[in-house]
């Protein structure tokens, strides 16, 4: 089975995120940069299936030349081929990054067959444009789903699971296909020492790619006004339980 | 949370292992009122004790580091937050066995309990370790894990509980006010905080990789750098999680490559030293907002991380599949000598630094500056190696931290030898001779910034001439020359010059200058104008914090003049102590003023011939001053010698010392004069005299009837630590500092072997420490040759009844005993014990 | 010219997010002085339509067909595009929901448009507009520009309040046919699952957290309790593990799992990095300490200050109080 992961490069969750001074991209003096945690579920999800069934795991991303770590990364816990499309080193618009990767996919697929299913996160962690995954699915004419927390990989169908309030949503796509994974569908590996080391040696394909903005123009990133992050003293001991109830009642978290 | 206070009696910035087991320290010293700040949260603000590898290999070749190190580790136990381990070093060669050789040496001088192991034995301690890859190991089953997070809360409760201390968390420190005293010297006023200004009398500064920036806030210094140290949890190992345990496996130190392994439950912590040296500044730390992990778990920067996780796999093959779970590249705190940076700042007084110190040494340097705030010294350990004073400006500059720092880190697991030279950044500091010198092929030694010659090259024929042999061991003969002891024997024949530029000198002057001067000086300053004092300078309690000479020049000033080891600190003890009345006024002339020794039996047939003084004993008598022109320079003579010999040091201007020079070296032909480096005057021709030096014998845990320094009378003025010093006139010593003779040098492979005086222990006949009524140890304090009576002599401190001469004990080396004799006890040394040289 | 809002309904129940979308659509509407209307898709959508009039609706388009038995992507995605060329549509909107950016994005991708997703304010303009939307998860903000010649955006969810019209709308429904290729059948819903499994650690919406200052094993009995009442589950620190009061595998942290339930209650944790990176992703984070300055205290939402072998059973019984 051949399965494609599209993922991107962003900065690792957690941190305060700063903004360069002219307001065009994030300040990553002190950023760590990591895979978009949805598409590590995916790499992770698409390396169990290819260790199950068989097969190649591809992993494509468009991004800056650094980019590559994260290419690397992939093939540290399992991942095949890696292909990068490089980049200057500025976010491309959701249209112009998913008629990107249609066109290197459409390279690929001429040169060694199309995949049986890409996969996508359901989100990038940083743009969160919602779209790319549906825009080159689309392009290529392959079914996808957005949302999905399991997979079962069938002879030439794919059973998938998209999770809402109190059970599932289950898809039977035929492949090939593509879908839009979400964080909790697997617990990804970490990479071993071994896969680490390994994985500098693996070879990085790269693709050029000639495509014209989209409609969506960046003219600054922001933070939000200071919100009072205080924390909210519910109470001092048990007296405070009736505070907390009604908090969870607020939260919507009681069953 | 409490009202934020408006006054306190101390401030102590940062609530990591430093800070809070100094406030758990104070408040047992009875300081009721310490507020207690850090910018993070509790019980983990950010720094680099939250992310500490909390292990503790107690081995240190340092007496300072091991004293505290081993306290911290009582300290840990006590509070129930340490856990034995055990740890092993292992080595992949046979150089690195020699090292482990020396360490039993250190660990017997300690006496922790330490053995060699074979790589089976290692094996059966370790059993997943890869035996293919290493030739033996150094097993030191003291070794521990400590929890210095919870530490910090217990000292900090502590205090809280007994109603001292006030803390408080999420607190920014946004500047240090001061205010100038009568004679505009700095000191510490209020703290400014993000919650409100506290007015205080005392400020610690115990913030880490911040510390600098802290100290910068009051035009302070803190002279080190946040540093990257790399470190990953790898995981799980069904190996280690069998052993259903925090840590079952002994820790493995793979020194050669300068990585470690230690188990953390089910993972194991992989930490690095062997790559690139990379540095922060301060203002180029994240703060807890901006941090994924924290401000000092930064991400890893992976490449730098490679080699090391290879060579890890190499040595635990079970580690190679085990999922790295967590990396950093994790900050610490440097400084250029790599130790750390403790007690007043030298800028702004009742400012202190507790900064650049590992968990290992932790609640042992926070009972240290405890005891330093409140008895005005430490009772601990004697603190020179860590005194903040110790660097002179020179050494507190960024570009030269870096430089030492990039040094050193690749060292953390080196073998370092005693004498080793600092590579980077050097020359810092130069004499007025220096050109000349290199002309002479001098080889340059580092005292802090100053350059010396050790020794000089174009003495190298004299080596055949006085037929010294070289030494049978690489180790012994690292950093040392026979040109030492064929130098020493030319000057002890004929005549020898020695460049003293380094020497670091103040000027007191003023109405107050000479009762100033004695209440420094355990010995009379107040003398005819013209004599010059040796004396010690004591602590409160009665140990010494510097021992060098005092001039009294004139009605209304003295001259002090001091060692290059020691100027930071003696500067600093001078401007502590000086009146606020503005009746002295203290003047760095060292870089006024340059020195050369000139000394051998011809020396006054060399200086003759330039000078219309008198030099004979009338003339310049022993022990004076006299002020002379010397080839038609103004000079001062001073009839002394720290080599034991005929002759004097010569005082001139900066800009007449090559005029200086020149002259004695032409002069000198006709003498067979020779340039004498450092290695004589500061190691064989004290030896042989059994000369002491501030730092080896002398040091704040002995004092001068120990150290036999001690004059028939004592002064009717008041001076610091007279109190002591006559009680310990009163008492029995519970030591004498003594020289012994090393009997017989050769060890069980047929080699001589020479000990380089690095605390090796001196023992009993049947192999048992020395310990005296103090629980001092009897060790090596120097180690030397003395080429005039063909003897390698030891100074080390001995309880009375070893104090004897004729009493034969041994010495321990490379881990072997060696037989040696008690040559002197007390003063005076084995060579011209009647000082007839120098007196005549 | 019109706008059009595409309400989310689940066989019939609208979303309650389509109210926000609605509430924002219609402010939108207002500000282009053009119609607008809410879109109604599949089977069973007819159900919804009640609610909408309430919210100023005038038109409902109620798009059927035999492929829209249940909720599909690229079904839904391609009568939203066929409605959008089929009307004299400017703009279209939804709530950015999971459902409402995928079938925005389905009907962007088949209109060649841009597609703009989490907005908090849409600036209409004469040539490009503008709008700000969310990034981060709303710790930065975005100005964009957009140029299109159908402008699709999706409202962050909770940024907009759903508030009824003060004028009732007619509701009058408009059947909408489009033209679907069989092949769509293939992403449409093809069975449901009840949950059944028991939850963990990652899908648990509620986890109730304990740390050092549990003290044992057996204290672990009253989180239990409440994790029971909340149907949630128990997690863990390393403190924990370390000393074998719970398996690993309820440890949450960077070396246990990473969580990010609806709720996160951390009982008793000092709140080490070790731990906060596996939580920090919680939605809402409610910490019981004794220690105010407690590094988990500072860093979540909500906070009792107290002794956890206290507040634990006292909110478990304020709990089964108000359900009886």
């Amino acid at each position: 089975m051949q399965i494609l992961v599209c993922v991107k490069r962003v900065p690792a969750p957690g941190a305060r995120i700063n903004v360069t001074e002219d307001g065009q991209g994030v300040d990553a003096a002190h950023l760590g940069f990591t895979t978009s945690p949805h598409e590590e579920c995916a790499v992770e999800e698409a390396v169990r299936i290819t260790e199950a069934r068989g097969g190649e795991v591809t992993v494509l991303t468009l991004g800056p030349p650094e980019a590559e770590e994260q290419l690397r990364y992939a093939a540290s816990v399992g991942a095949h081929r890696l292909v990068l499309i490089p980049i200057e080193d500025v976010d491309w618009d959701p249209q112009r990054t998913a008629a990107a990767l249609t066109e290197a996919i459409g390279g690929l697929e001429a040169a060694d067959g199309a995949f049986d299913l890409i996969l996508f996160g359901n989100e990038s962690a940083d743009a969160g444009g919602f779209q790319v995954g549906v825009r080159v699915a689309h392009v290529l004419d392959r079914p996808i789903v957005n949302g999905i927390k399991s997979i079962e990989v069938g002879e030439n169908t794919l059973s998938a699971r998209r999770e809402i309030d109190g059970g599932f949503e289950v898809y039977e796509l035929p492949m090939p296909a593509a879908l839009g994974v979400k964080e909790g569908i697997n617990l990804p590996r970490y990479p071993t020492m071994k896969g680490r080391l390994a994985s500098k040696k693996a070879e990085v394909g790269e693709v050029a790619v000639d495509t014209p903005d989209g409609g969506q123009t960046r003219l600054r990133l922001y933070r939000p006004e200071e919100q009072v992050s205080e924390t909210v003293i519910l109470g001092t001991g048990p007296d405070a339980a009736g505070a907390v109830v009604d908090l969870f009642e607020e939260l919507g978290v009681l069953p | 949370m409490s009202e934020f206070p408006e006054r306190a009696r101390v401030v102590v910035i940062g609530a990591g292992i430093v800070g809070n087991c100094l406030v758990g320290h104070l408040s047992d010293l009875g300081w009721a009122d310490i507020v207690q700040v850090d910018k993070g949260p509790l019980p983990n603000p950010g720094g680099s004790t939250g992310h500490a590898s909390n292990f503790i290999f107690p081995v240190d070749h340092n007496k300072e580091m091991a004293l505290l190190t081993l306290e911290s580790q009582r300290q840990y136990e006590e509070m129930g937050t340490q856990t034995i381990s055990g740890g092993i070093e292992v080595a992949r060669d046979e150089v690195r066995l020699e090292e482990f050789r020396r360490r039993m040496t250190s660990a017997k001088a300690w006496d922790i309990d330490a053995r060699l192991l074979t790589p089976a034995e290692i094996a059966e301690l370790v059993p997943f370790i890869n035996t293919d890859v290493i030739i033996g190991g150094f097993y030191s089953p003291s070794v521990s894990v400590v929890d210095s997070l919870e530490t910090g809360t217990l000292m900090r409760r502590k205090a809280q509980d007994a109603g001292h201390l006030q803390v408080f968390a999420n607190t920014e420190v946004l500047d240090l006010e001061t205010v100038e005293d009568a004679i505009g010297i700095p000191r510490i006023d209020a703290v400014v905080t993000n919650r409100g200004r506290i007015v205080t009398d005392h400020v610690v500064i115990a913030c880490g990789v911040w510390s600098n920036r802290l100290a910068n806030m009051a035009g302070a210094t803190i002279p080190l750098t946040p540093t990257v140290h790399q470190m990953a949890d790898v995981g799980p190992i069904d190996v280690l999680a069998a052993t259903n345990n925090e840590i079952g496996y002994p820790i493995v130190r793979d020194m050669d490559t300068l990585c470690y392994e230690r188990q953390t439950a089910g993972s194991m912590e992989v930490g690095s030293y062997a790559h690139r040296p990379i540095f922060h500044h301060p203002d180029t730390i994240p703060s807890n907002e901006e941090s994924a992990l924290s401000p000092t778990e930064l991400p890893l920067s992976q490449d730098d991380f490679d080699p090391a996780m290879e060579q890890a796999i190499e040595l635990m093959e079970v580690l190679g599949d085990a999922e790295i779970k967590y990396a950093i590249n994790g900050l610490l705190s440097l400084t250029p000598d790599a130790m750390p940076v403790i007690g007043e700042t030298v800028e702004v007084e009742n400012l202190w630094s507790a900064a650049a110190v590992w968990v290992k040494e932790g609640p042992g340097i926070g009972q240290l500056v405890a005891e330093w705030m409140t008895y005005g010294y430490p009772h601990l350990a004697d603190p020179h190696g860590s005194d903040i004073a110790r660097l002179y400006p020179e050494e507190r500059d960024y570009d030269h931290i870096c430089a030492r720092c990039g040094e050193h880190f690749n060292k953390t697991y080196g073998i370092v030898h005693p004498l080793e030279q600092w590579e980077s950044d050097r020359g810092q500091a130069k004499s007025p001779f220096y050109s000349r010198e290199e002309a002479l092929g001098a080889v340059f030694y580092e005292a802090r910034i100053w350059e010396r010659p050790q020794w000089y090259e174009h003495n190298a024929p004299l080596v055949e001439k006085y037929g010294i042999a070289e030494r049978d061991t690489e180790w012994d003969s690292r950093w040392w020359s026979p040109i030492i002891d064929a130098e020493h024997l030319a000057l002890r024949e004929n005549v020898g010059m020695v460049d003293l530029s380094a020497f670091q000198i103040f000027d007191l002057t003023g109405p107050g200058a000479v009762a100033f001067a004695d209440y420094l000086a355990v010995n009379k300053v107040d003398v005819d104008v013209g004599r010059a004092v040796y004396t010690p300078w004591l602590t409160p309690g009665g140990g010494f914090h510097s021992d060098l000479t005092m001039m009294r020049l004139d009605d209304d000033h003295v001259r002090v003049v001091t060692g290059a080891f020691d100027g930071g600190r003696d500067a600093f003890w001078i401007r502590k102590h000086m009146p606020r009345n503005g009746s002295v006024t203290v003047t760095d002339a060292t870089r006024q003023v340059c020195t050369i020794g000139l000394w051998g039996p011809n020396a006054p047939a060399v200086l003759d011939p330039l000078t219309d003084a008198s030099l004979n004993q009338q003339g310049s008598p022993y022990g004076w001053v006299i002020d002379a022109e010397v080839a038609g320079v103004s000079c001062q003579l001073f009839r002394i010698s720290y080599v034991g010999d005929t002759g004097w040091e010569i005082y001139t201007s900066w800009e007449d010392g090559s005029t200086l020079w020149d002259a004695l070296w032409e002069a000198g032909q006709a003498h067979s004069i020779v340039p004498v480096g450092i290695g004589v005057y500061g190691l064989t021709g004290r030896m042989e005299k059994s000369y002491r030096l501030m730092g080896a014998e002398l040091e704040s845990e002995y004092n001068p009837v120990e150290a036999g320094l001690a004059r028939p009378r004592v002064k009717a003025a008041n001076f610091i630590g007279k109190e002591a010093y006559l009680e310990a006139r009163e008492a029995e010593p519970a030591a004498v500092l003594c020289t012994l003779t090393v009997e017989d040098n050769t060890d069980s492979q047929g080699r001589r072997r020479f000990m380089q005086g690095g605390n090796e222990p001196i023992l009993t006949p049947d192999g048992e420490r020395i310990v005296d009524a103090h629980g001092r140890v009897s060790r090596v304090t120097t180690a030397g040759g003395a080429p005039s009576v063909d003897a390698y002599v030891l100074m080390a401190y001995l309880p009375p009844e070893y104090a004897v001469v004729g009493t034969d004990l041994l010495v321990m080396y490379m881990n072997e005993t060696f037989p040696v004799k008690v040559a002197v006890a007390g003063p005076g040394g084995i060579f011209d014990p009647a000082d007839s040289r120098m007196k005549s | 010219m019109s706008l059009l809002v595409l309400c989310d309904h689940d066989r019939g129940t609208l979303a309650e997010a389509s109210l926000e979308a609605l509430t924002f659509g219609r402010d939108l509407a207002g500000r282009l002085d053009v119609s607008w209307g809410a879109v109604l898709i599949g089977s069973g959508a007819d159900q919804a339509v009640g609610h909408l009039a309430a919210y100023g609706v005038g038109t409902v388009h109620l798009a059927t067909h035999e492929l829209l038995t249940d909720y599909g992507p690229e079904a839904w995605g391609e009568t939203l595009a066929q409605l959008v060329l089929s009307t004299d549509t400017t703009a279209v909107t939804a709530c950015g929901t999971d459902r409402g950016n995928e079938v925005l994005a389905q009907a962007a991708a088949r209109l060649d448009e841009p597609f703009v997703a989490n907005c908090l304010e849409v600036r209409p303009g004469d040539g490009s507009w503008s709008a700000t939307r969310v990034q981060w998860g709303g710790s930065l903000l975005e100005d964009v520009t957009v140029d299109a010649g159908v402008h699709l955006f999706s409202v962050a969810h909770h940024a907009q309040d759903a508030t009824p019209d003060s004028a009732v709308g007619a509701g009058t429904v408009t059947p909408f046919s489009p033209d679907l290729d069989a092949s769509l059948a293939r992403s449409v819903v093809a069975d449901r699952v009840v949950r059944t499994h028991g939850i963990t650690l990652t899908t648990a919406p509620v986890v109730v957290g304990g740390g050092r200052g549990v003290g044992s094993a057996e204290g672990f009995g009253a989180l239990e309790e409440l994790a029971g009442v909340l149907g949630g589950v128990v997690g863990c620190s390393r403190a924990v593990t370390n000393n074998g009061w719970r398996p690993h595998s309820d440890q949450v942290g960077q070396t246990g799992t990473r969580i990010a339930p609806d709720l996160y209650i951390a009982n008793g944790i000092s709140g080490a990095i070790q731990h906060w990176v596996g939580a920090m992703a919680s939605k809402n984070i409610l910490a019981v300490n004794t220690d105010p300055e407690a590094n988990m205290v500072v860093k979540a939402g909500y906070a009792v200050i107290g002794d956890l072998h206290q507040v634990v059973p006292a909110i478990t019984e304020e709990i089964r109080r108000r359900r009886s």
